[in-house]
């Protein structure tokens, strides 16, 4: 390809990419993101390849592999265009409709669309359905229309156009003075000011000066990084070379955990198109600005998501954190003054500088402005990323976007902010949720991870999973969190096998206050919080764990006991077949069946295996 | 120079430097574990902690990192640092409940026992401070030992547990171990370095005048050749020349 060397080249070549598209030829659009992935895509990519040459179509129709629109539950999904179907749980044996009917003769296959659980009624378009009708998707709308593999596909959609704004027409301070106008936040955890952070970096003195991407996404159950570095690299890039021109930065990172080897290739892929353009390199699109970004893989700790951790990984040293009493946009990365902002963050730099400070200021709240992408997760309906305006209530996220809780159960809790987040419950679901809302609530924005739990789920087993979680991950440097996330957890684990004792609880405040007080960085301050937040709304489950010996939820082994509910067993044996430790004894048919408590291990498989509810839990 | 204030007294400071160093050079007692003064600071350890008052906010932050500043008002044994030293101290304790420095310090600040179940306290002697690695690669320039692994099981170790190649017995590590986790011990013309998991032997050079044992072979060598000097050199200890 060649070179764009000037603005009125990078007009010229984004027309010859309309001219060529102009003919409009149906595209089978296939979703390639993680959980697509997961559920089998590729073998559907394959068919659909093989359809198409055995159909003879190859010059007629256009098959697209994306990223992520979301959706995840309902993968794989397949989106046809230019109607825009989308179907959904597609299997390889539905590709032969999928072309046949829908791609040649434009009738929908019924029984791929969406059907909605509650109303059974079917939706033809992605925009009609209840999931995607609430969400404002700034940043995610795309990654359905792109392949993220084709730089000309972002060209297309006005891709790299604000880069060609801010060099032309801005100078660095006019950049990071829009940011900052636009009120952007740092959605990586933190909510700092991302223009705030960008003028201090600007301003402060020292050579070179370094920019970095951060897509060490490492919160369980938390993927909004992973989707827009894999489905739309060239925006994260975007980003990036924008807030370099801001800063005066000539040389950048993208670190991405090597545990999202489709993010690694596609940024890889991104930067080598970028550079072949004249996106990135030298005297980018003949502005005279030079700026090379380099990928970093990292090795899949938590820790090194944060910033000095990342920055001493990123110098090849163990990845463990340091003071910040001076700011890392002072002396970061190789003691030089060193940006870093979250992939999401960078993502929406592009749509600020095209549209402006001001348009993005009426979307959110006072503090909080713009989106923010969420990965629902847990017992609700519908899982998936959900990109939805600030200050829209918990309840809305999770009832009318996620469509309430899986089976009909009870909300109990949500787990935001990942691991060192907290649990919010059941009373705050009509919470507005922006950075501000969530602290106040003792839990926090994190990276956007949202773990609905419903009433079977234990607190005190919860906060107990993610202490758990954070001592492996704690890198173990400082006294508070590598000691006193091991005490926290050991409490916890006494309090769970009905050994807990009244003075614990008074324990672990202690311990959480010396660990948010004294620990060395951000991932030990936070630790306590889900011990925090679990003890602030449902101490009576931790009461009832220490002073009853029972857990209210059912779930911690060692306080619970199953039992026949005599007048629903019929005597039908599955039980008793499954039971590992031959607890269970027929008595006959029609005749309820016996569980010998001596015997029964609490492994619950009975009560799995059961289809008449004739198992308790007590 | 900026003027800052610790418990009370104003004090004159040069700038760049730390809470730590202004403190103990002005005889303000901070207790310390992981600090020495010609290491970099590291804060690992915490208990050097102190309650710094900026913009009217309080805040504990680490006094052997923490830059000096004009007008910073410092607290070094508030009651919000009094209480957070202790709980690190019960939390070093619980890990070293036999040691005999951190059960002393430990009842220097009134900790007698550690508020945890007995059957999770530890016997461990090394709380990865860390001073032992700084000091091998810092001073004496060898990084013979470093923290491996992550988090509780993290611990100071030799590459693979094996006695490493780079070590030179100079011994500095047990030198500057504050809990005597690493210990040094020369009998019959040998030395041992060696801690719970890991042990070198050395061969120690006898003087050639005394008689004596004076240092290991291997430590006069890497000496002799980094400073250029001649072959016999070190035959004869530094007592009989």
């Amino acid at each position: 390809m060649r070179k764009i060397k000037s603005l009125q080249d990078l007009e010229a070549f984004r027309n010859s990419i309309a001219e060529k598209r102009k003919v409009g030829k149906p595209c089978i659009a296939i979703c390639s993101g993680a959980g697509c992935l997961a559920l089998g895509c590729r073998g559907i990519i394959d068919a659909t390849i093989k359809e198409i040459e055995r159909q003879k179509l190859k010059a007629k129709v256009d098959i697209k592999t994306t990223g992520c629109p979301g959706f995840c539950e309902q993968g794989p999904l397949v989106i046809i265009y230019p109607q825009n179907i989308l179907y959904t749980h597609v299997k390889v044996e539905d590709v032969v409709d999928i072309i046949s009917k829908t791609v040649i003769n434009g009738e929908t296959v019924d029984r791929l669309l969406y059907t909605d659980p509650t109303t059974g009624r079917k939706f033809i378009h992605e925009s009609e359905i209840p999931f995607y009708k609430k969400q404002k998707r700034l940043l995610l709308g795309n990654n359905s229309n792109i392949d993220p593999n084709s730089i000309e596909d972002y060209l297309a959609l006005g891709g790299y156009s604000a880069l060609a704004k801010a060099l032309f027409e801005m100078t660095p301070e006019q950049v990071t003075e829009e940011v900052k106008k636009s009120g952007l936040r740092g959605r990586g955890g933190g909510g700092f000011p991302a223009g705030r952070k960008w003028e201090s970096c600007h301003n402060a003195p020292g050579e070179p000066k370094y920019v970095i991407a951060n897509c060490d996404e490492g919160d369980p159950g938390a993927f909004m990084d992973r989707a827009l570095t894999e489905g739309n690299p060239h925006n994260v890039l975007e980003g990036l070379i924008i807030a370099a021109y801001a800063i005066g930065s000539h040389e950048g990172y993208i670190y991405v955990r090597n545990e999202y080897p489709v993010a690694v290739e596609n940024a890889t892929i991104a930067i080598k198109q970028a550079e072949e353009l004249g996106f990135l390199g030298k005297d980018i699109l003949g502005s005279g600005f030079d700026f090379t970004v380099r990928i970093n893989r990292g090795g899949g700790a938590f820790v090194c998501g944060e910033s000095t951790a990342l920055m001493a990984s990123l110098e090849g040293k163990v990845g463990e954190p340091r003071a910040k009493y001076i700011h890392t946009v002072e002396r970061g990365l190789w003691d030089k003054p060193s940006n870093l902002n979250n992939v999401e963050t960078l993502a929406n730099v592009p749509l600020i500088i095209n549209k402006g400070a001001d348009w993005f200021r009426t979307i959110g709240t006072e503090g909080s402005k713009g989106t923010k992408i969420f990965s629902l997760v847990g017992k609700v309906n519908n899982t998936g990323l959900v990109e939805v305006p600030m200050g829209m209530t918990l309840r809305e996220v999770i009832y009318d976007i996620g469509g309430g809780i899986k089976e009909g159960k009870r909300f109990r809790g949500v787990q935001t902010g990942g691991p060192s987040g907290g649990v919010i419950p059941e009373s705050m679901l009509d919470m507005p949720v922006d950075f501000d809302e969530l602290t106040k609530a003792g839990s926090m924005m994190g990276s956007g991870a949202m773990i609905v739990m419903d009433e079977d789920t234990c607190m005190v087993d919860t906060a107990k999973y993610f202490l758990t979680f954070l001592e492996e991950e704690s890198c173990g440097k400082c006294v508070p969190c590598r000691e006193g996330v091991k005490r926290m957890r050991q409490i916890l684990d006494d309090v769970t096998e009905g050994k807990g004792e009244e003075k614990d609880i008074e324990l672990l405040e202690r311990i959480a206050e010396t660990l948010k007080d004294t620990s060395l960085c951000a991932l030990g301050t936070t630790a306590a919080n889900p011990v925090l937040s679990t003890l602030r709304y449902f101490k009576d489950e931790y009461e009832a764990h220490i002073k009853q010996k029972k857990c209210p939820a059912g779930v911690c082994k060692a306080l619970i006991q199953y039992y026949i509910i005599d007048e629903n067993c019929v005597g039908c044996r599955l039980c008793e077949k499954a039971c590992p430790v031959e607890a269970i004894t027929f008595m006959g048919k029609k005749k309820p069946v016996v569980l010998d408590q001596s015997k029964c291990i609490n492994c619950g498989i009975c009560k799995d295996v059961c289809k008449l509810e004739a198992v308790g839990v007590k | 120079m900026v003027t800052i204030n610790i418990d009370g007294q104003e004090l004159e400071a040069k700038e760049e430097s730390t809470i730590l160093e202004v403190a103990s050079e002005n005889g303000i007692y901070i207790p310390t574990l992981c600090y020495h003064e010609n290491l970099a600071p590291y804060g690992a350890c915490r208990l050097c902690c102190v309650e710094i008052l900026k913009g009217g906010r309080s805040q504990i932050v680490a006094s052997c990192l923490y830059p000096v500043e004009e007008g910073l008002e410092v607290k070094t044994s508030s009651p919000l640092v009094i209480n957070n030293r202790k709980m690190i101290m019960e939390l070093l304790l619980a890990r070293c409940s036999q040691n005999e420095v951190i059960r002393k310090l430990a009842s220097e600040m009134g900790v007698k026992q550690p508020p945890f179940k007995s059957e999770y306290l530890e016997d461990e002697d090394c709380i990865l401070c860390g001073l032992c690695v700084r000091t091998c690669e810092e001073i004496v320039d060898r990084s013979a030992i470093s923290l491996v692994n992550r988090g509780v099981n993290r611990e100071v170790a030799p590459p693979f547990l094996e006695p490493s190649a780079d070590c030179i017995g100079c011994g500095s590590c047990a030198y500057v171990c504050p809990t005597g986790a690493i210990k040094m011990d020369d009998k019959d013309g040998t030395r041992e370095v060696y801690a719970r998991n890991w042990k070198k032997e050395f061969k120690l050079k006898k003087c050639k005048v005394c008689g004596n044992y004076w240092a290991p072979e291997e430590q006069l060598e890497y000496i002799r050749k980094k400073l250029n000097l001649p072959a016999d050199f070190f035959d004869v200890c530094p007592n009989c020349k």
